[in-house]
């Protein structure tokens, strides 16, 4: 068999992006279809219910629960302020009453005559949604949000934390083999994506938080470092939802490793242009792998890489990168597809494949620890 | 329906997993026996383009129609029932198609009760006995505040809620309360806005109305018998079938294309969880064993036991050897993984990184012995890890009032102790990659001894093909068939472990054994000492062990005991370490240690470092 199927992270200067910008509950649409939007436009938006607080008056009244109801200033759907008089006793022949202050404004949501509950509803919070891909509304999805379209240039990364981001791309360092210092980064980086070349240190992560970059683009981190950037050991790979300050997409793994040349050039010939990413990372099932996203304009000329190769077809001269040790985060091309399993060092037997990384140095990799570069 | 066993002798059996789905054949042999014969498999089609499970199970299905020469799928896509001959003779279909599914990230539930010790913990155990993945449990004292619970439940999206509190006719407040809790939260759905959620109500039978009336009609509430009618009994079986029936009504209904594999199916489609904990519960049943089984996968790490007729289900959500490997490396601490490693000049940052990237590219597979070794490590660690949960998690009820007498003075024996007993354990199974991909045997062997630690005599074996929630559903329809097909081509005996507890002594003698049968041998034993002894598959001996004053193996310290082992693949493996296995502080010394257990199991060659 020539060809053996093994899918890699896209990294391409020239692609239809559709994006689905969806609230997590109904709400209003907030642009037209075959309207243009930018990427920081807000399309769609919610009012999210406030929270629940229960309150006890049947403890706070000292009556049994079905005696509540009986001793309410209030009804179900009624609107009240802090301080607000809940309930009242009857007293001793009129006196000695006593009050069940409200501690918190809200909507009363239900009564119940078994636990003697009150259940009020906070105010709701606005949700919005971002258009984040800017380009054409080419669908509205009613009551939740639309359908964006735009030709890009599309990096995938392997590993990111933080949410969404926006801005000029800065390059930092000179090469993609250059790590990316505290030194590089200058207070003119403020609101930019910043690009470094290899590994990342939480030192230069710090630095650009306090600059106030919007997002960080490297090749590797190391995992000393992304626990002093999260404060905490991370266990299992999804994120997206940290507050560290800023965004960070790394595109190749972690460790010493540098961005590949690829990568590293488009983002280059892109420099000062406005990017949108996103961090965030789920690697189980409905893979979702950080990218950063840059609108296709009239003079770009596209990568020869781009479009030559079937995706996800591995095929003799098909450039790929070893993804575990003993030649982890090396770059080279298919050589040969033996049909046959061999046998590893491991002892296990398995598929392989022959990988050749120029100058005539080639090995023999599980077909299981390659991926494709994809265009 | 109703089969009759007799009338069966073909089988098919599918589990459609999130990404593969496995097809297995059963036929009934001349001798009257079942075993499997095929097998097959194909990608899952649950998700888009396909959005179909029927295709993938069509495929899996065909391939085993076409290794075995005989036709199971019909012109119009199919399965054919029954079996029979075609117009040429040829043989065509099968007698009975059963399925499993874990596809789509399986049935998730949240389970909610009074006291988290108590009925909040039989109603996780209801769930998790069922197939379940628990991803919260609500209780009145579980230490959150009322709003911060609420707030949880509006985050989780589960497939159904299983709520309990209250013993029959005592408090119905307090139940009724997690209900009014549950109800303005308006918990979500995976599955279609347009899907109502069910909820199951397991708890105080008196408060079924005030429950009733806490839900407006955006719940689906079913009311079922009691789970702990009194504080000294539990009652799971009506909740799990609750569970099971509304994940047939509700959860598979909506997955695509499983109301089409539900017509087709002979017997209910079943969680696979829920498959495996039926098989492990029949074979201990029929063969009146202590059984634990365990599959560790890529995110989580399942653990089945069944002591003394009781069975108990753990997940353990964050313990794997891909998503989550690098939770099991912080949490067991990257010592705790090195000191099973015997090579030296790991560097601790390069592991480190090495971890993370095999999280973030969970498809590789270590090339080296090296990246073999470190990943056997883990894995030791990860099963220890997934294991200490079980045992804390399956224990006699709590809160049970105890009388006392004399007697029990001096026994410290309280409610809620772990019914997990290692010197009563008679079979461990492994499955899962790294146990039953293992380049060797004996490395699946010795994971299994180092990370259970089993006391006494017991056997070692392995699923490698994961047909356990097959049989377990066949289990179901035909119990005598799922057995012998469980024992005969299931299970691969690995051998027996014969381990020592109690106050064993490194360098001082330990025990003296004789093996007389198939293969006669004898030796003795000192602390610290692992030894392997050729039994091979099918042969059977008696062992006889003399331990020496103040070790236990099984009849008491000091006590013989002679026992009939099976052979195996790896063999007889006489285990000298003591309880818990402490290896020496100094780490060369621990390296020199680890190194002679690896040559002694053959998991490491004469010449190799």
């Amino acid at each position: 068999m020539g060809q053996a199927y093994t899918p890699g992270l896209k990294v391409t200067t020239d692609t239809l992006l559709k994006q689905r910008r969806v609230l997590p509950l109904r709400g209003e649409v907030m642009v037209q279809a075959n309207t243009t939007v930018g990427a920081q436009d807000v399309v769609a938006r919610a009012e999210l219910p406030g929270d629940i607080m229960p309150i006890n008056m049947a403890n706070r009244l000292s009556v049994p629960p079905g005696d509540v109801r009986s001793l309410l200033q209030v009804e179900q759907g009624m609107q009240i302020s802090k301080g607000d008089v809940l309930a009242e006793t009857k007293g001793i022949f009129g006196l000695m009453k006593s009050k069940v202050l409200s501690d918190h404004s809200g909507v009363v949501e239900s009564i119940s005559d078994t636990t003697g509950q009150l259940i009020l509803r906070g105010p709701s919070t606005p949700v919005e949604v971002l258009a984040y891909l800017p380009g054409k509304v080419v669908e509205v999805l009613e009551g939740e949000g639309v359908v964006i379209e735009n030709q890009v240039a599309l990096i995938q990364g392997i590993f990111g934390i933080g949410g969404e981001a926006f801005g000029p791309i800065c390059m930092a360092t000179s090469s993609h083999e250059e790590a990316l210092e505290p030194s590089h980064i200058t207070d003119t980086m403020r609101g930019a994506i910043v690009v470094g070349g290899a590994r990342v240190s939480h030192a230069a992560v710090q630095r650009a938080i306090e600059v106030g970059v919007a997002g960080i683009v490297a090749g590797g981190v190391d995992d000393a470092d992304l626990k002093a950037m999260l404060g905490y050991d991370l266990g299992v790979a999804i994120t997206g939802s940290e507050r560290i300050g800023l965004t960070v997409v790394i595109t190749e793994g972690f460790g010493e490793i540098a961005m590949s040349e690829r990568t590293f050039r488009i983002l280059q010939e892109r420099e000062g242009r406005q990017a949108s990413v996103n961090g965030a990372t789920q690697i189980r099932a409905g893979v979702m792998r950080p990218e950063i996203v840059i609108p296709v304009e009239a003079n770009d000329t596209a990568d020869d890489a781009d479009s030559q190769w079937e995706a996800g077809q591995l095929a003799i001269g098909r450039p790929l990168r070893v993804i575990r040790d003993p030649w982890f985060g090396r770059i080279g091309t298919v050589s040969s597809l033996p049909a046959e399993p061999a046998v590893l060092d491991s002892g296990s037997r398995t598929r392989v494949l022959e990988v050749d990384f120029g100058n005539g140095e080639k090995a023999i990799v599980p077909r299981a620890n390659v991926e494709l570069i994809e265009a | 329906m109703t089969i009759d066993p007799n009338s069966i002798n073909v089988i098919l059996a599918t589990d459609c997993g999130s990404t593969t789905t496995k097809s297995v054949f059963i036929e009934r042999q001349p001798d009257g026996t079942f075993r499997q014969t095929q097998r097959g498999e194909a990608p899952t089609t649950v998700e888009e383009p396909f959005a179909d499970v029927t295709i993938g199970v069509i495929n899996a299905v065909t391939e085993i129609g076409e290794v075995a020469g005989r036709k199971l799928v019909d012109e119009d896509g199919r399965i054919i029932q029954p079996a029979g001959t075609d117009a040429d003779g040829n043989p065509v279909g099968c007698d009975i198609y059963i399925s499993t599914s874990s596809a789509g990230g399986g049935l998730q539930m949240m389970v909610g009760g009074v006291v988290k010790q108590m009925t909040a913990e039989s109603a996780k155990r209801a769930a998790l006995g069922a197939g379940a993945i628990v991803m919260d449990t609500i209780a009145a004292n579980d230490g959150r505040k009322p709003h911060e619970q609420i707030q949880r439940i509006r985050e989780l999206r589960p497939d159904m809620i299983l709520l309990s509190g209250g013993t029959d006719g005592g408090d119905e407040k307090k139940v009724t309360e997690i209900a009014e809790r549950i109800a303005p939260a308006r918990p979500q759905p995976r599955f279609g806005s347009k899907f109502v959620m069910p909820v199951i109500f397991a708890g105080n039978k008196d408060a079924r109305g005030s429950v009733d009336n806490a839900f407006d009609e955006s719940i689906d509430l079913q009311c079922v018998d009691n789970l702990r009618p009194t504080l000294e009994e539990e009652n799971l079986g009506p909740a799990r079938d609750a569970i099971h029936d509304m994940f047939l009504e509700h959860v598979m209904a909506q997955a695509p294309g499983y109301d089409k594999l539900m017509g087709w199916t002979s017997a209910p489609i079943m969680p696979t969880p829920g498959a495996v904990g039926n098989i492990l519960t029949t074979i201990a049943e029929r063969q009146g064993k202590n059984a634990l089984a365990v599959d560790i996968g890529g995110a989580t790490t399942d653990v089945f036991s069944v002591f003394d007729g009781v069975f108990n289900r753990t997940v353990s959500a964050n313990l794997g050897m891909s998503y989550s490997i690098s939770n099991v490396v912080a949490e067991a601490g990257l010592d705790n993984v090195l000191r099973w490693v015997h090579l030296e000049g790991m560097d601790e940052r390069e592991l480190r990184n090495r971890v993370k990237n095999k999280m973030i590219r969970p498809t590789t597979i270590p090339q080296s012995r090296e990246a073999l070794v470190f990943e056997q490590a883990v894995a030791r660690e990860a099963l220890r890890l997934a294991y200490v949960q079980h045992k804390e998690f399956a224990t006699t009820l709590k809160g049970v009032q105890q009388q006392r007498t004399v007697g029990d003075t001096f026994s410290q024996k309280t409610s809620g102790t772990t019914i997990v007993d290692a010197m009563k354990l008679d079979l461990l199974v492994a499955s899962g990659g790294v146990l039953s991909h293992a380049p060797r045997m004996s490395q699946t062997a010795l994971m299994l001894v180092d990370a259970f630690e089993p006391e006494g005599f017991t056997t070692l074996a392995k699923d490698s093909i994961f047909m356990m929630p097959h049989l377990g559903v066949l289990a179901s329809v035909h119990p005598q068939a799922s057995e012998q097909v469980f024992t005969r081509d299931c299970l691969v005996v690995l051998g027996t472990c014969v381990a020592a507890a109690g106050d064993v002594k490194w360098g001082k003698p330990a025990f003296s054994w004789e093996m007389r049968g198939s293969q006669n041998a004898e030796g003795d034993l000192l602390g610290g000492q692992l030894k392997l002894v050729e039994l091979t598959p099918g042969e059977t001996a008696t062992v006889t062990v003399k331990p020496a004053r103040g070790i236990d193996l099984g009849a008491g310290p000091g006590n013989p005991v002679a026992h009939e082992v099976t052979g195996g693949s790896v063999g007889l493996i006489l285990d000298a370490r003591g309880r818990p296995i402490a290896l020496p502080e100094s780490r060369d010394e621990a390296r020199d240690v680890v190194e002679g257990w690896y040559r002694e199991l053959n998991i490491i060659d004469e010449g190799d470092a």
